[in-house]
């Protein structure tokens, strides 16, 4: 397998850097990490992951859709984007890789989203397998291999080396424009380091959640069940949930008036929030139960429906670690589980 | 269906503003060269927009075999309406679409007897259908249309139903409005129990549209009068911004409304939560 | 503690003093706390816990509860009655539908702040002295106090309850602490500096609205952030101006009427240390119009809302301005 020297990985992503536009996880003045823009002597973080998940570089917080001119009665209409640029998204974890598979089911089911999909095509994701997972990590639920990561081309770390792996063409194509930097390398303490790894994960706590009792065909079983009420009655109905979440993907799209035209703009929203469905007649979600059931039914029943199965979740763990009154998806299985 | 631009809109020029109601007006709308600014099929939709205010998603209230323009009979409730209700012919406005199913006019309606059955300005998108069957008369057998709302100002598109509708002699139309009123002397009463004193044929396949309150009490009359849910049709509104199933906001159980509504079957609707 | 407020609450049930009791309710981890409402002695033995991990402050949640038939027990640390006080003058809480015990607190810890500090797998966290010894998946790791602990906990104002029907445990005092010391530190930067600084904190803001929907103070029934009829209803910042101005104007609404409790900094998923603003706010007026605490009291008029012949004139701000 193909390696670099975990000291050299500054020559690494320098020369990503040199050809394209490269993010990295890295620290925060606080502690946490967040994905920037490489600039030369910037380190990988050492935390697990980010706090705003990958979903970013396809589907920022906000984007222009269209500009319009209005004059009197006319209306031109502009099409605001300009060129992607091609970049490498490097260090992504195995559940934010998989969360754009789930992504991709929505935004490029027929008609595709072209912001996304433009996204999408420019995009290499490198992801970088996990070997210290928190006691928040649940990916293993909904079969992700915390070990053996998804995405374009895979990263492996024996605590002196990073190893290359490509996932598909565009992944081998990456590791092709690195290669010169790169060495064969022994994986024998990499196979240790991993299984070592799999061993924790399969002590972490919340190891043995499983959505045997969750799908497509759970609707009225649960759409009904008691335990709403409490579980929803302290939520704060913030969007913090929503908006660290990988596979959160609903968006409202509103005008902003710059003064000299109108920007049409697209940008995050939250099922969690008051507004959400409010119509000048009424709203169907009048009360914060309903909007907290919609959130979970729609990630644990109603996506699965319409995607063979395939869970709206990545247990990535941010909801866990992020909601100030710390109820979460988790808290939500094992409530609706109890008969 | 859709370009790949599918939140891009076209320009649509509104040609002719008519006043159907006290708070509901008929636009006329083509593309700037002329001519329809695309093809439909009767219950779709379209987003309509002002760039500043907004956009919402209308019914497409002309039928597909009006080959020169679009018309959206609009109710004045909201910000975005009020602007639209405030405009002058000449007037650009935006326009995406086709959005959404349809009425199953080429294949379950197709040789059927049929029912419409409005209240208000649920009458819009059944308009559509109603033209677009009296166009292809020959495909189908007999229309009746039960139509009520609160006052004889308040019928939508009611020179159309006079004019057009009710001198067509494949077409039986059933008035009503919901209080008594000088100079009406038609049925008095409400939507739901006029369905129910015509007692019309339960061989029918019945469309119905109209407000939430009407429709329950209408499908209950229909059910006594012994038709089932997998003979009513209906369309359904709620609140959209993308129009093509991603925003997430008109999401009832596994469904979107804009995507695959606004038209359902009543046995299809029973099986989403109860929360539209 | 934790056994005599479980306790408590089952007596108050059963003598039929309250119906129910709200509280914090143990999660999958040691740190993840909910806050709950407890309606039996069963619900209280199974899920009941206050511990160093039960931070969130409960008064908001009364406004809501104390409108509920039946009288509710609400256990409040001594800087939440601050924020109940401040509720009860704002007549947000029906206080006859409240059953206060006063319980004390010596201070939150912190998850997040423990996983900022490296440490992954949080097991259990365990006091000891001026340390927090952490089991990890790992192993143990063992760091100062002041490193796993809440920073409102850290300049903490008052060990005091300023409201309570009952205390379990002795009440404590109001301690001269040195909350403002950020904030003077703020102000003895330049200009360009201060900017930068919030430039660099509100930058990180993905308004997600946990600060206000926690906050005590920001009870309107309807935001005007929330509604789309007002202009400036936004999910997203449209631009960086805006990104800047909501919580600074989120901190002049609350002027006057926060209390310091420190939620907002807290919940922060982003760790923007919004309390920051109120402070320089109530250090202001502290510094203007007298020594005034929110929420001391229920009765007393703030500052903002009375007029005295002593106020400071408008004036200052020109005056500061060109400082």
């Amino acid at each position: 397998m193909l390696k670099i020297a975990i000291d050299s990985l500054g020559e690494l992503f320098g020369k990503i850097a040199s050809a394209q536009t490269l993010y990295i996880p890295a620290d925060r003045p606080d502690g946490e990490a967040e994905y920037r823009k490489y600039e030369p002597g910037m380190k990988l973080t050492g935390r697990l992951n980010t706090v705003r998940s990958a979903k970013d570089f396809f589907f920022p917080q906000t984007e222009s859709l269209v500009d319009f001119k209005v004059e009197g009665k006319n209306i031109e209409v502009i099409d605001p984007r300009k060129e992607c640029e091609d970049f490498v998204v490097f260090g992504v974890r195995a559940c934010d890789a998989r969360s754009f598979t789930i992504l991709d089911k929505v935004f490029l089911a027929d008609p595709v989203d072209s912001y996304y999909k433009n996204r999408r095509d420019h995009g290499t994701i490198v992801t970088m397998a996990c070997t210290r997972p928190a006691e928040t990590c649940f990916c293993g639920t909904f079969g992700i291999d915390a070990t053996a990561p998804e995405g374009d081309a895979a990263c492996f770390s024996d605590g002196e080396s990073i190893f290359f792996k490509a996932n598909n063409d565009k992944g081998q194509r990456f590791i092709d424009s690195i290669s010169s930097l790169l060495e064969e390398g022994d994986t024998a303490k990499l196979d240790e380091v991993q299984s070592k790894t799999r061993e924790i994960l399969k002590k972490l706590p919340l190891a043995a959640l499983s959505t045997e009792n969750f799908g497509g065909d759970k609707l009225n079983e649960y759409f009904n069940s008691d335990k709403w009420g409490e579980l929803s009655e302290s939520c704060l109905g913030c969007g913090t949930c929503t908006f660290v979440c990988p596979t959160c993907q609903c968006y409202d799209i509103k005008d902003f008036d710059t003064g000299h035209g109108i920007k049409r703009f697209r940008c995050w929203d939250s099922c969690m929030y008051s507004d959400f469905t409010k119509m000048a007649h009424g709203n169907p979600r009048l009360t914060q139960l309903e909007r907290f059931r919609q959130r979970f039914m729609h990630k644990l029943v109603y996506f699965p429906k319409n995607n063979d199965g395939e869970f709206g979740c990545v247990g990535c763990g941010r909801c866990l670690s992020k909601c100030p009154i710390s109820m979460n998806i988790v808290k939500v299985m094992k409530a609706l589980e109890e008969k | 269906m859709n370009s790949i631009e599918t939140l891009i809109p076209k320009i649509g020029v509104v040609t002719d503003i008519r006043q159907d109601t006290p708070d509901v007006k008929t636009f006329r709308v083509v593309s700037p060269e002329g001519g329809k600014l695309f093809e439909h099929m009767p219950g779709q939709c379209a987003m309509l927009s002002v760039p500043g205010v907004g956009e919402g998603m209308f019914s497409i209230t002309s039928s597909p075999t009006n080959k020169e323009f679009m018309e959206f009979s609009i109710k004045k409730c909201g910000c975005l309406t009020g602007w639209l209700h405030a405009m002058d012919v000449g007037q650009q406005i935006t326009v995406r679409g086709p959005y959404g199913n349809h009425f199953p006019v080429e294949t379950e309606l197709k040789g059927r007897d049929l029912l419409f059955i409005a209240g208000g300005i649920g009458l819009a998108p059944l308009r559509s259908v109603i033209n677009y069957v009296r166009d292809k008369r020959e495909n189908y057998g007999s229309i009746q249309v039960i139509y009520g709302s609160r006052s004889k100002d308040d019928l939508v598109d009611y020179q159309e139903i006079l004019d057009e509708w009710m001198n067509d002699p494949g077409v039986e139309v059933d008035l009503t409005i919901d209080n008594p009123q000088e100079g009406w002397d038609g049925h008095v009463g409400f939507v739901p129990n006029y369905v129910k004193e015509l007692a019309p044929s339960t061989d029918k396949t019945v469309l119905v549209c109209g407000p939430p309150i009407m429709i329950k009490f209408t499908l209950a009359g229909l059910k006594e009068l012994g038709f089932t849910d997998t003979q009513v049709y209906t369309t359904m509104e709620l609140r959209m911004k993308c129009a093509v199933g991603k925003c997430g906001r008109c999401n009832i159980g596994n469904k979107y409304v804009c995507k695959d509504g606004p038209v359902f079957r009543f046995d299809e609707l029973g099986e989403l939560p109860d929360e539209y | 503690m934790q056994e005599a407020m479980i306790s408590k609450a089952k007596a108050l049930l059963a003598d039929g003093t309250v119906t129910r009791v709200i509280g914090w309710k143990r999660g999958e981890f040691v740190y993840d706390v909910t806050p709950a409402v407890f309606e039996s002695a069963q619900e209280l033995d199974e899920g009941f816990v206050y511990d160093d991990f039960t931070a969130a402050n409960v008064s908001k949640y009364l406004i809501k509860e104390s409108r509920k038939e039946g009288k509710i027990l609400c256990f409040l640390k001594p800087c939440d009655t601050y924020s109940f006080n401040q509720l009860i003058k704002e007549h947000r809480i029906i206080r006859e539908n409240v059953y206060i015990v006063g319980i004390p607190s010596d201070g939150k810890l912190d998850a997040e702040k423990i996983k900022s500090k490296g440490i992954t797998g949080i097991l259990s966290a365990q006091r000891d002295g001026d340390t927090v010894k952490v089991e990890t998946l790992y192993g143990i790791e063992t760091l100062p106090l002041a490193d796993a602990m809440l920073e409102k906990c850290l300049s903490c104002k008052s060990k005091k309850h300023v409201i309570y029907d009952e205390l379990i445990g002795e009440d404590g005092e109001v301690i001269d602490s040195d909350r403002f010391d950020m904030v003077e530190k703020l102000e003895n930067m330049t200009a360009e500096e201060r900017f930068e600084f919030w430039r660099s904190e509100l930058s990180k803001c993905i308004r997600c609205n946990a600060c206000r929907n926690v906050c005590p103070a920001c009870s309107c029934e309807k935001c005007v952030f929330d509604n789309p009829q007002s202009g400036v209803e936004n999910k997203a910042p449209a631009d960086s101006f805006e990104e800047n101005m909501f919580h600074i104007i989120r901190a002049f609404h609350v002027a006057g009427r926060c209390t310091d409790c420190g939620e907002c900094s807290r919940v922060c998923p982003q760790n923007i240390p919004l309390h920051l603003l109120n402070r320089k706010f109530i250090k202001d007026i502290n510094s203007l119009y007298g020594e005034y605490q929110a929420g001391e009291d229920t009765t007393s008029r703030s500052p903002l809302t009375n007029y005295d012949t002593e106020d400071c004139e408008p004036k200052i701000v020109h005056e500061r301005g060109v400082e």
